[in-house]
């Protein structure tokens, strides 16, 4: 029997790491990362974990180190937040290209400049594109739950591909929660040995990362994205054996309060959950209002969201990073985009917020959803908002 | 049928990197990482820098390795090696693949290695992986046309240092990139050229042969890119080291041993006017290149007479 305990989040997502038998561990540290990596170290110091673990001088040679592990066939884990990531971000295009499932935990933190340790969804929003597949999860539970799901979903050879755990940075990583950490055996029987078709291997020897010429680097290019679109019946696979395994089911898009609602608001990791006590508190107000949380980000869940969003006259997208010079939001234009042209098209509405650790409260959330009906009924000069900006 | 570079019982027959690459002809590199794989044999797996080696080796669907080879970028081959190498020793500490000894083996060119790779390759011959690094150096980025690297020797001209009327070309002195080796405190550093190629083999097996890092940096010539006949490039190489422009040498945790041992080192005008890329030089500047050589070639002498190591006759 396993049982909830008061755990801090990035360790909890170190102990999932270590439930799933990862062989090698590269990491560079960079807050608000840090407790999740300096747990990996403690786990291998103390021979809990048994797997090598490289501290490596950047975040590039973090995930070059990964591709490298990977390649030879060994279940690989890392973890990064912010700069990191953008500094790896070469790297992860090739992982994805190279088909290496490697598994990361990302605690999602704003960009430079100006400096800012806390979170936002910049980073991730900087290497949306990269070909991976890429989780939000809302709090602690789901973050491990996601962790062991990521390598069953990036090892199945179906899919052979990377994977994100986006994890909001200090509001997720550093909180305590109840967490239920899942039996190792149980996990062991839900995550089968990572067995890598065609490792670097002197008996077997292969060739990987060829030069591609014009001839067929286009059809290396499709059969990515054909992977990357076709992960998603995977995805969905595991999710459902992970329910039927431990008893929690996790789908790309979560409705919450949705029956009937003309308003929805979608949001993406920890905010979630503010987002969701305002939305009790509209309903008890008697206002149809709705939250959608969108937790599978790439490959991007077009069907969910074209059924979520049947029954809304108004969908409210809340981006927490700026396309600049652009539509506003990533999440929203691409919303937009998965819903133009379809047999029902409510109208969206953008907001900006959350930016660099900025909290947007319960009482926010509600004024954010009023000013957005607002804009739905009456128009804004702007294609965004950026809520609670002091111009 | 490619001519079989061996001497009965002295050099190996197996060809790891096999023939029909892309490289240019007169390409030194290409036979330096042909007799550097001879050493390391089959049981290895070789991670390769973007540059010409990787380029001409590896153009889809053909390949020229025999043995398991990886390309992913430009400044990463130390740490895809440092992956390669914990991930084999993570493996088998567990008991998920059989003890093999598996050979890892870096190969990168100068650019790769000492500019856009030094951090990487800093982090990994720090934390002490068991593998081998390789700088081919052909003293330029040839790959992309003959552009300036901090490996490219005083007085060069490529095409981003040329030689100009306000310019004599490359205005900094090669970075010394085996004593950046040496200061990680790594117990095997060596250099060496094809045109020596026993003594290439030799120090590319020793170094797969040491546990922990251990560094190879081989010049080659290029004549596409140092401007010179096709044919001369073995002599051009042999004239590096006679020079003292490139010794010939090793540095054994930390003891330096000269391998060859020149009795005088002939004028490195012969080597410099040999060479288009050196061509617009006046007799001042070869002057000033020779003091240099010659205080440099006088440290190592130094070096090597405090570890007392005796270097063979050439």
């Amino acid at each position: 029997m396993t049982k909830r305990e008061g755990l801090e989040v990035s360790i909890a997502v170190a102990d999932a790491a270590m439930l799933s038998d990862v062989d090698v561990v590269s990491a560079y540290p960079i807050t608000p990362q840090t407790h999740i990596v300096e747990h990996l170290a403690e786990l291998v110091a103390n021979g809990e974990l048994k797997a090598a673990y490289i501290p490596v001088e950047s975040e590039h040679s973090a995930m070059s180190a990964c591709l490298g592990a990977s390649a030879i066939g060994a279940r690989t884990f890392t973890a990064t937040a912010s700069q990191g990531l953008e500094l790896m971000h070469e790297v992860l295009y090739v992982a994805s290209a190279m088909r290496f499932p490697i598994v990361m935990a990302v605690a999602n933190r704003a960009l430079s400049a100006p400096i800012s340790i806390w979170g936002d969804h910049s980073d991730v929003m900087a290497t949306r594109d990269v070909g991976w597949i890429q989780i939000f999860v809302e709090n602690g539970q789901e973050a491990v739950d996601n962790v062991i799901c990521a390598f069953r979903m990036g090892e199945d050879k179906r899919v052979l591909l990377p994977v994100m755990i986006h994890l909001d940075g200090f509001v997720l990583t550093h909180v305590i929660e109840p967490i239920e950490l899942p039996d190792k055996k149980d996990v062991d029987r839900f995550l089968p040995p990572f067995k890598y078709p065609l490792p670097l291997d002197p008996e077997k020897p292969v060739t990987m990362g060829a030069f591609g010429q014009p001839f067929i680097y286009t059809e290396v290019k499709w059969a990515q994205e054909i992977n990357l679109e076709k992960s998603k019946d995977v995805i969905l696979e595991v999710w459902q054996e992970f329910g039927k395994a431990f008893g929690r089911q996790y789908s790309p898009i979560e409705q919450y309060q949705t029956d009937g609602a003309k308003v929805l608001l979608l949001t993406m990791g920890s905010y979630s959950e503010t987002a969701m006590v305002a939305v009790d508190k509209m309903r008890n107000d008697g206002k149809e209002v709705g939250l959608l949380k969108l937790r599978l980000w790439r490959p991007f869940p077009y069907e969910e969201l074209r059924e979520s969003i049947k029954s809304a006259e108004i969908l409210i997208v809340l981006d927490r990073a700026i396309s600049f010079g652009g539509p506003g939001g990533p999440v929203c234009s691409e919303v937009k985009a998965a819903l133009y042209g379809g047999e029902k098209q409510p109208k969206v509405v953008g907001f900006v917020g959350g930016l660099g650790g900025r909290d947007i409260t319960m009482s926010g959330f509600e004024e954010m959803i009023n000013r957005g009906i607002e804009i739905a009924r009456t128009g804004s000069k702007r294609e965004f908002e950026i809520y609670g900006v002091r111009e | 049928m490619a001519t079989a570079v061996h001497g009965p019982g002295i050099i190996t027959e197996l060809e790891p990197f096999t023939p029909g690459h892309r490289a240019c002809s007169g390409c030194a590199e290409a036979l330096a990482v042909r007799l550097a794989a001879k050493a390391i044999g089959n049981n290895a797996i070789i991670v390769n820098a973007t540059g010409c080696m990787e380029v001409v080796a590896s153009p889809f669907p053909y390949t020229s390795w025999r043995i398991p080879w990886i390309h992913t970028l430009f400044e990463n081959a130390a740490a895809v090696a440092s992956g390669v190498e914990a991930g084999l020793k993570s493996m088998e500490k567990k008991g998920k693949t059989p003890e093999r000894n598996i050979k890892v083996v870096a190969l990168a060119g100068d650019g790769g290695t000492s500019d856009i790779g030094l951090q990487a390759l800093s982090g990994a011959l720090e934390r002490g992986h068991d593998f081998v690094y390789i700088c081919l150096d052909n003293e330029a980025y040839m790959n992309t046309g003959i552009q300036r690297s901090s490996a490219t020797p005083y007085g060069a001209s490529t095409t981003t240092s040329p030689a100009g009327k306000e310019s004599l070309g490359q205005i900094t002195w090669k970075k010394n990139m085996p004593a950046i080796a040496v200061a990680h405190d790594i117990p095997y550093v060596a250099t060496a050229c094809p045109s020596y190629h026993r003594d290439l083999m030799k120090k590319v097996a020793k170094a797969v042969a040491t546990p922990g890092p251990a560094y190879v940096h081989i010049l080659s010539a290029c004549p596409t890119g140092w401007r010179c006949p096709t044919d001369d490039a073995i002599k051009i190489g042999r004239l590096a080291v006679k020079t003292g422009t490139f010794p010939l040498y090793e540095v054994e945790n930390g003891q330096y041993k000269l391998n060859l041992n020149l009795t005088k080192l002939e004028p490195v005008g012969n080597y410099l006017k040999m060479q288009g890329r050196f061509r617009h030089l006046t007799e001042d500047t070869i002057k000033e290149i020779q003091e240099r050589v010659t205080q440099e070639y006088n440290k190592l002498v130094a070096l090597a007479s405090k570890s007392g190591e005796k270097a063979s006759p050439e």
